[in-house]
């Protein structure tokens, strides 16, 4: 069936609201080359040293704390990214497939996160911690004194992604047909037979989408990585934070450009698989 | 031999309904299905009959009684360890999968040599005339070639009883009539019992051995298609399987296995008795449109009813009459266009006599 | 025998979801009901808590300080409340007709049309103030774009004082929750059936009564769960404000933030945490019942 025509006025009012959502990140860009180390002004392009207008990305990749804050990123978003999708896609099984006590209220508690303000949550486990770490410590000798840090940062990360993990999973569990699994049973296949090669292929696609949820949002975060990092365990988010707070000179649109690109690059790769499938 | 190749003994299903109360799906169910047979069970949506299904192929387990397959108990005997096999309905095939993937995977599930299955594989698809169809997935097949599929993923395990959900259910109509004389054919041929779940009485009649008609969870009346159509044991039944007039009335004497019943308006007729009655009893006596006979009004004979013709309607090779009879109820009269009927076929306004024997007609308690 | 077959799979269902529940008892219930206990906490001079149990902080919240009486902190909350229904009402306005324009547009080219929505949101979120500051500061992109146009038609003209402002925490916000709110009216829209335009067609109705008897209702499932998530984390950020608002555009979120990081005074800072906690409770809680469930998230 053909598609009513759109009217102009609509169409122009979406290009609109597509350019307000592209200038900024046209500005970014355009900025990284930048002559002017204040990056206020746009005073020409930069030509200077070996890498010519890249200067301000050349700069950038001998900046040892931005290569720190990209590897604390990367481990962040990882390891969250993994331990969430199982956990999550766990209680995603839970919920579609069975019936158990107190499963309303454990459907309610699991949600509770997302209208949560992260900075509720983000000041809720500063607090746990410095509790926890401020007991444990008077017990503990000097050296072996826990602070805050990668793994403060990763086990909160993995905490607010398991509700939208689970939330993805369950969408794509809510179309699935269970008498597939009865079929393979049918034919002889045992319970965890029937879920590796059956289940498991058919919801992967909603495994892997909340994956990516997850993985995106760790790579996102700032406000509850804000208050549940420490010292050497600082992103880049907060590492540019930091930088805006102080001096900002165009090393951080340079940044900020790689990031969009290695976003983009990774994204449209995995569009691109998925297609493919 | 080892007795009944499934056997139920008062089998109970009960579910708890939405409201906490518990409601049988299934109630004393007792069936004998002999090695062999093709073996229907039919009934309206919500009788019980995929709930019964479900239980011998080991998705549903008894609340009370026992379920037997081959002679042994199956007791709490996971699907994947029962000798059985399911056509599902919508045939449930995996759409990850190809073809022969799917056909081969009950095999595998046995731990069956690669070269034996893809010998297996490939005949099974022969056997249901889809050879060559290996390599492409559920999705680019029409629904008779899935249901094809579906039968030869199922056949290929060498079950001993073959289960099929409505297995016919999502196809057209003229693709179904194939299917319906391909699967009998198919059971003569591999000689394996199937137990199949239909609503639809034709499809029933035309294919299974023996039928269970249920209603309400509760086996009603289990034969042969000739027995159930031509000797309903209930009002049900009757109703169900094929047209049925139905006279109210109460018995006023009984000769040799017939009832004499007096209907209201003073006619008594004489038919058969299904169930046992006793005189005074009220009843219903059943009878066929096919089985009344259209005659003008002459001398009053057994077993002929008054009325006057108010409609008909003629289907090729029969035609239809609506007679109203004294009582002012209206039967259905079936009579076969052979010659005689059209010359002289009666027509709406005229007053008639409907007449039928005895032996068609049933006394039915209910 | 049932019986113990339908408690085995109670018992899966619950040892599948007990991990999650875990993770999220010990890192979200546990640190709620902590902040609560410190909440009712005073601090010492070097601001280390004492557990006592006091009233003064949510007292000092309301206004009631030694001095007398003072609205600083109550002007903070409704400031923060006004400036996140502007952003959702902003927000709202701008992705309804974008998430139906991509919603009609011929099926191929939509789910392109929806990826460039969601480009935006994989920079980062700091990154994506830090362009705006980029253009709206005086000597900015926009200030310089809008001053050579002036120039080219002769019109005298100010630069416009856009940052650090509260407009330009707005601007921000409007911009960093836009596709949070695009994608599930999309969802929405993007479900209901061809047939219903027809239908409505059919019967008479005209293009608006079809948009306000058919297309806005079915809709509202994604404009609910749209409305949540643009507004839940619009009234807990601190980063726009802090960044674009510069110190004049105090919020909820940056209070809290103070508290515990400059002011050293985590009491008070927990006190304002569980006030911002249970303004959002109340507003979502009140919003989904008077006009859908809150399930509805799902569709985002």
């Amino acid at each position: 069936m053909s598609q009513p025509r759109q009217s102009p006025w609509l169409a122009a009012l979406s290009g609109l609201v597509y350019f307000f959502l592209y200038a900024p990140i046209v500005v970014l860009i355009v900025f990284s080359f930048n002559v002017s180390r204040t990056n206020v002004v746009f005073e020409g392009v930069v030509n200077q040293g070996p890498c010519g207008p890249f200067y301000w990305y050349c700069e950038l990749l001998q900046n040892r704390s931005v290569a720190d804050a990209a590897r604390n990123t990367l481990i962040i978003a990882v390891t969250s990214t993994a331990v969430s999708t199982l956990i999550g896609t766990l209680a995603a099984l839970a919920l579609q497939r069975y019936e158990f006590f107190g499963k309303k209220s454990a459907e309610t508690a699991l949600y509770f996160p997302m209208v949560t303000p992260e900075i509720v949550m983000g000041i809720g486990i500063l607090v746990l911690f410095s509790a926890l770490f401020g007991w444990v410590n008077s017990m503990l000798p000097p050296g072996l004194r826990l602070t805050l840090g990668l793994g403060t940062v990763i086990v909160s990360h993995i905490a607010f992604s398991i509700p939208f993990v689970t939330l993805v999973v369950r969408a794509r569990l809510h179309g699935f047909d269970s008498r597939l699994e009865e079929a393979a049973m049918d034919l002889g296949a045992p319970p965890l037979t029937t879920f590796l090669r059956i289940t498991l292929p058919l919801i992967a696609p909603g495994v892997l989408a909340g994956a990516m949820l997850a993985f995106t949002l760790s790579l996102d975060d700032f406000i509850i990585t804000f208050f549940t990092t420490g010292p050497g365990a600082t992103t880049l988010p907060i590492y540019v934070y930091g930088l805006l707070r102080r001096v900002v000179t165009p090393e951080v649109n340079a940044l900020s450009t790689l990031w969009i690109l290695v976003v983009l690059t990774v994204v449209g790769l995995s569009q691109w698989f998925q297609q493919r499938e | 031999m080892a007795g009944y190749a499934v056997e139920l003994r008062a089998v109970w299903k009960r579910f708890l309904g939405p409201a906490g109360e518990t409601v049988a799906a299934v109630k004393e169910l007792s069936l004998q299905i002999a090695d062999g047979e093709f073996f229907a069970l039919l009934g309206p949506s919500g009788c019980g009959k995929t709930t019964t299904l479900r239980m011998v192929a080991g998705f549903e387990l008894p609340s009370d009684g026992e379920v037997l397959i081959q002679g042994k108990p199956m007791g709490k005997t996971p699907p994947y360890q029962r000798p059985v096999n399911t056509v599902f309905q919508n045939y449930a095939l995996f759409p990850h999968m190809t073809i022969g993937e799917n056909v081969a995977f009950g095999l595998q599930m046995q731990k069956v040599g690669r070269q034996e299955v893809q010998r297996r594989v490939g005949d099974a698809l022969e056997m249901v005339r889809l050879s060559g169809l290996e390599r492409r997935r559920p999705k680019q097949l029409s629904g008779g070639q899935q249901q094809r599929v579906a039968l030869a993923r199922a056949l290929v395990n060498r079950p001993q009883v073959l289960l099929l959900d409505e297995p016919l259910g999502a196809l057209d109509l003229k693709l179904r009539k194939e299917m319906q004389l391909e699967l009998k054919k198919l059971q003569r041929e591999v000689g394996i019992t199937f137990v199949f779940v239909t609503h639809d009485q034709e499809e029933a009649l035309t294919m299974s051995d023996r039928i269970a008609v249920m209603d309400a969870g509760v086996a009603l009346q289990v034969g042969s298609a000739t027995q159930i159509y031509e000797q309903p044991n209930c009002r049900f039944v009757a109703d169900f399987i094929g047209e049925t007039n139905f006279l109210e009335g109460s018995v006023q004497q009984l000769q040799g296995g017939q009832a004499l019943v007096e209907l209201p308006g003073g006619l008594s007729v004489w038919a058969s008795m299904a169930q046992p009655v006793a005189v005074g009893n009220p009843v219903t006596v059943a009878v066929r449109p096919e089985k009344l006979t259209l005659r003008p009004l002459e001398a009053p004979l057994a077993n002929q009813l008054q009325g006057q013709v108010v409609d008909q309607v003629y289907i090729g090779t029969d035609t239809y009459y609506s007679v109203r009879l004294a009582s002012g109820q209206t039967i259905r009269v079936r009579e076969q266009n052979n010659l005689a009927a059209l010359r002289q076929g009666a027509q709406p306004g005229d007053t008639v006599c409907v007449q039928f024997v005895a032996e068609t007609a049933s006394v039915l308690t209910g | 025998m049932l019986q113990s077959l339908r408690e085995n799979r109670r018992w899966q269902g619950f040892l599948l979801i007990l991990p999650a529940l875990l993770v999220l008892g010990l890192l979200l219930v546990l640190p709620l009901g902590l902040t609560v206990v410190t909440s009712f906490a005073q601090r010492d001079v070097d601001g280390n808590v004492i557990y006592t149990f006091t009233l003064g902080n949510y007292w000092r919240l309301l206004g009631f300080t030694e001095t007398g009486w003072d609205d600083l902190y109550l002007k903070i909350l409704l400031r923060s409340l006004a400036l996140a229904l502007q952003t959702t009402t902003v927000v709202l306005l701008l992705a309804y007709p974008l998430a139906y324009f991509i919603a009609r547009a011929p099926q191929r080219r939509r789910n392109l049309l929806l990826f460039w929505v969601l480009v935006p949101l994989w920079t980062n979120f700091v990154i994506r103030i830090y362009a705006w500051v980029m253009i709206l500061r005086s000597q900015g992109v926009l200030n310089s774009t809008l001053g050579a146009v002036a120039g080219l038609v002769d019109l005298p003209w100010q630069p416009l004082d856009l940052y650090p402002s509260q407009s330009a925490v707005l601007i921000g916000m409007v911009y960093e929750f836009l596709p949070f709110m695009i994608l599930p009216v999309y969802t929405s829209l993007e479900k209901i059936e061809p047939a219903l335009y027809e239908a409505a067609a059919d019967l008479h109705a005209n293009a608006l009564q079809t948009f306000w008897r058919v297309t806005i209702p079915l809709s509202m499932p994604g404009v609910i769960a749209g409305t949540i998530l643009t507004f839940v984390p619009v009234i807990g950020t601190f980063v726009v404000s802090d960044i674009l608002g510069g110190r004049q555009v105090i919020l909820v979120g940056n209070l809290v933030q103070r508290q515990f990081l400059d002011a050293r005074d985590p009491p008070f800072g927990s006190a304002a945490s569980i006030v911002l906690l249970g303004i959002t409770l109340v507003l979502t809680l009140y919003y989904t019942r008077r006009f859908g469930l809150g399930e509805e998230i799902a569709a985002g």
